[in-house]
């Protein structure tokens, strides 16, 4: 999602479409007696580049492929995480506008507020994951002489649980606990096996076909009335065909 | 210094729901108007392309049309002995950016308040007596049903809104909702057809003696010209609607219903990605001269105009009178002053059933797909011997199965690990809900003021919100969730959870985008910041529209009535202000 082309290019179309009739005193951005309609020309989303880190560290893509593959692991119903490619889902978030916390407020004085106050930290979510995970690989080779990835599935399970049960506490830094770090991956986690495909997570649409959600369809006006009975048809993402 | 720029009949500050509808009316009756906005031009084939439309994590998760906390933020707390942090994000509640506003991406659930609410505090008294409202700020609006209802039926036919009447003229209606004040017609297309779980809710309740209707949908039924003669088409119930913009222009929005009328006048100008920073007043503080803005270049530019109306949302209405010294801003301590005054949300809870054997295609869903019971809310039901006063809607509406964040399940499953996936799969198709959405009484210490320490990035203080569920609507929505509670037994569902509301708003998840009051409409210049044509007491040249206006929050979502009010408004300034410009109330 390249915010600023799209608001360049809206304020553009907007201009250009104006020109005629431009107020000659106000900016680029005036409209008047038109309607600026530029049919096709929105923004589709970029399918992630699937080859390669973009923001993660070689030390950094092993631990959170294995945290991605205790959260969401290999079973009958559904590839585990890394096969779905959360890691690399997370990957691109980070080295993007989710990353550098484009959206937020994040002007000072940050001061540490209550629960329901939300975050206060004066990381970015990119800045989290660095100390969030380095933290976490600290943990696992004080207690257990090893990297976070290099555990056995049933100790990382005991590390995750600890973390999201809050008796686990990494050394992280005041205003970010160990609870948010952990619910931030758990989050970002099932975004990637959840979101369509083109963003690097959820491939072969296996999270869709595993719950029967039928993705970016558009109509279900021939399924309305169709009371207590499956929808028939497979699921389908922006990019691809029926999968 | 700002560039200054030809006056104008009328400058517009916000272009999304109610500022479109100020355009409209006010440039049809001959005034030349401009309109600022400070987010980007969108438009339904360009910016909601139905390509790629439905895509949960651009729009839902990251929220890529609303209103971005770098831009604008505010600050919250509970109660005034804490200290106000910045929400970083916006979560509780999701203002919009740009063309259209929060209109663009809503839901459409399209209520009418009941003439009970607009004369809250007779009608209370009159019941019950003025002693059971001690506590609560409730106050009339100082217009009537009366007064009201043509506008409310404007809004409706502008939209197309798909519904059932339940009263009309007086008459009770079998099918629509008994307790709705007195319409003068029908909606103007039919309900919306209605998959399993409405279906099945409505059956239910009305097995137990309840009233279900449809809910009133600005997600048509059906294909519609409006009285503009902009066309709309048929929702398909593709299940991206609140939080999306509607590929199908069948949502209705500024957008949907207007823009294309508008956008043609010689008399209209809008100029987008341009913030307004405040209104200016003349020297002796009672008239406004211009407005000041600065455009996506950092350019200041002052636009002079005789008369100022705010649009920008009820929070951000209220920002911009305290930021320009319009009124006097309300104290909680003395009860003075009232700007600020009267700051409502919505008091919600829910019920979530889960079976076995039967299979909902949540994912089939709109913004307003659903059916409703009205038997709890506003007054409908004898508070006698009750301990609290209000109520709440009580709504099956199946908006979407959007898998990242719509995955209900079981209590007690994992959220991760071994065994979340198996809960997933059989909360995902077996399971339903219906919700209480509860009305929010105003009481002394919820309020909005300037925050002292926080400010946006032209260095101006964010808004600062003190809000908590009052005890009086704690009472109501524990009584909501017991009727929940009982309304569910005989589902049969394996498993029924219900939630109950507790003290300490939390900003963090989202509950709904319903901030009211703060620049309350009213016939008390010492009760009230606008008179009953949402006119600035104290600057009769400023009106300010949007939910700010309302006394309290129903049981209802609002725009329905800010629609109304914005319609009611500038009928207001077009057949009364520009012949006689002045006070339209003598106080
Ligand atoms: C997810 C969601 C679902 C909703 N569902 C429903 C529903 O089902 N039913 C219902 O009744 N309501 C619903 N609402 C609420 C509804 O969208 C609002 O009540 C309605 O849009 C309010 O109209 P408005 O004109 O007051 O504000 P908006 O439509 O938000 O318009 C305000 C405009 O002012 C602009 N603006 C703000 N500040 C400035 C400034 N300083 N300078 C220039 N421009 C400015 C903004 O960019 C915006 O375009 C929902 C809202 C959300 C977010
Ligand atoms: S559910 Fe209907 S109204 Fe809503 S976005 Fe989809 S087609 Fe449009």
């Amino acid at each position: 999602m390249s915010e600023q082309r799209a608001l360049s290019r809206r304020r553009l179309l907007a201009s250009v479409a104006a020109l005629p009739i431009l107020a000659a005193t106000a900016d680029g951005a005036s409209i008047s007696g038109t309607m600026p309609w530029s049919p096709f020309a929105g923004e589709p989303p970029k399918p992630v580049n699937p080859l390669g880190w973009y923001f993660f560290t070689p030390d950094e893509v092993v631990t959170i492929e294995a945290v991605v593959n205790r959260l969401i692991p290999a079973d009958n119903l559904s590839p585990g995480g890394k096969a779905s490619g959360c890691a690399v889902y997370i990957d691109r978030q980070l080295a993007g506008a989710f990353g550098q916390a484009q959206r937020l407020y994040m002007k000072g004085p940050f001061m540490p507020g209550l629960p329901s106050q939300g975050y206060q930290g004066d990381l970015t979510p990119a800045g989290r994951y660095r100390l969030g995970l380095r933290a976490l690989n600290d943990y696992a080779h004080a207690t257990h002489k090893r990297g976070f990835a290099q555990l056995a599935p049933a100790q990382q399970d005991a590390v995750l649980a600890g973390m999201d049960g809050g008796k686990i506490a990494l050394r992280l830094k005041p205003g970010f606990s160990t609870k948010e770090f952990f619910e931030m991956m758990l989050q970002n986690s099932m975004e990637g096996f959840f979101a369509d495909p083109l963003y690097g997570g959820n491939r072969n649409m296996a999270s869709w076909k595993m719950i029967g959600f039928p993705g970016a369809r558009y109509d279900y006006r021939d399924h309305i009335d169709k009371h207590n009975v499956p929808y028939p048809r497979p699921p389908v993402s922006i990019y691809s065909a029926e999968g | 210094m700002a560039k200054l720029l030809p006056k104008r009949d009328a400058v517009i500050i916000g272009l999304g729901w109610t500022g479109a509808i100020l355009a409209q009316q006010l440039t049809e009756a001959g005034l030349n108007v401009v309109a600022i906005e400070r987010g980007p031009w969108r438009d339904t084939p360009t910016d909601f392309n139905v390509a790629y439309m439905q895509d949960e994590l651009r729009y839902a998760i990251r929220k890529e049309l609303f209103l971005k906390p770098s831009v604008e933020a505010m600050t919250m707390r509970n109660t005034v002995a804490q200290t106000a942090m910045p929400m970083r994000d916006y979560g509780s509640f999701l203002p919009g950016d740009g063309v259209g506003g929060a209109g663009v991406h809503w839901n459409g659930q399209t209520w009418r308040f009941w003439s009970s609410d607009f004369s809250i505090r007779s009608h209370l008294a009159q019941r019950y007596g003025a002693a059971r409202m001690n506590g609560l700020m409730l106050q009339d609006w100082g217009v009537t049903w009366n007064e009201i209802e043509p506008s409310f039926d404007k809004f409706e036919y502008l939209c197309g809104i798909s519904g059932k009447a339940g009263n009309l003229k007086g008459r009770v209606v079998p099918g629509g909702n008994p307790f709705e004040s007195a319409r003068s017609r029908d909606y103007p297309t039919p309900p919306m057809k209605m998959s399993y779980a409405p279906t099945l809710f409505a059956q239910m309740v009305k097995e137990q003696g309840y009233h279900p209707f449809p809910t009133p949908s600005a997600n048509l039924s059906t294909a519609y010209v409006n009285p503009l003669g902009v066309r709309m088409g048929q929702c398909t119930y593709c299940g991206f609607c609140e939080r999306f913009a509607c590929g199908n222009y069948s949502k209705a929005s500024a957008q949907t219903t207007i823009l294309p009328v508008l956008m043609k006048k010689p008399n209209f100008e809008l100029r987008t990605e341009c913030e307004v920073l405040k209104v200016n007043l003349a020297p002796d503080g009672k008239m406004a001269k211009s407005v000041t803005y600065i455009d996506a270049k950092g350019v200041e530019y002052e636009q002079p105009g005789d008369i100022v109306v705010i649009c920008a949302y009820a929070l951000m209405n209220v920002r911009m009178m305290l930021l320009s010294k319009i009124g006097a801003q309300y104290d909680p301590v003395t009860g003075q002053g009232t700007v600020g005054r009267n700051y409502c949300y919505q008091t919600g809870s829910g019920a979530r059933m889960f079976f076995e054997g039967k299979h909902f295609n949540p994912f089939i869903g709109a913004g307003t797909l659903g059916q409703t019971m009205d038997d709890f809310n506003g007054d409908a039901f004898d508070h006698g011997p009750l301990d609290f006063l209000g109520g709440g809607g009580i709504n099956c509406v199946v908006t979407n199965g959007r898998p990242i964040s719509n995955r209900p399940t079981a209590p007690g499953s994992p959220r991760w690990g071994a065994g979340w996936k198996k809960a997933t799969i059989e909360g995902y198709n077996s399971s339903m809900g219906f919700s209480a959405q509860g009305s929010s009484y105003p009481v002394r210490e919820n309020y909005l003021d300037l925050d002292p320490t926080y400010t946006d990035r032209h260095g101006r203080p964010l808004l600062r919100i003190t809000f908590d569920f009052p005890d009086n609507d704690i009472r109501m929505s524990h009584f909501m969730s017991d009727q929940l509670e009982k309304i569910s037994k005989p589902f049969g569902a394996k498993v029924t959870t219900v939630s109950r509301a507790k003290k300490g708003w939390d900003a963090v998840p989202y509950q709904s985008t319903h901030n009211t009051g703060g620049a309350i409409m009213g016939g008390d210049p010492k009760t009230s910041a606008v008179n009953k044509y949402l006119q600035s007491w104290d600057v009769p040249n400023v009106f300010v529209i949007g939910a700010s206006a309302f006394a309290h929050n129903a049981g209802m979502n609002p725009t329905g009535t800010v629609g109304a009010l914005a319609f009611w408004a500038a009928q207001a300034i077009t057949t009364k202000y520009i012949k006689s410009p002045g006070k339209l109330v003598r106080a």
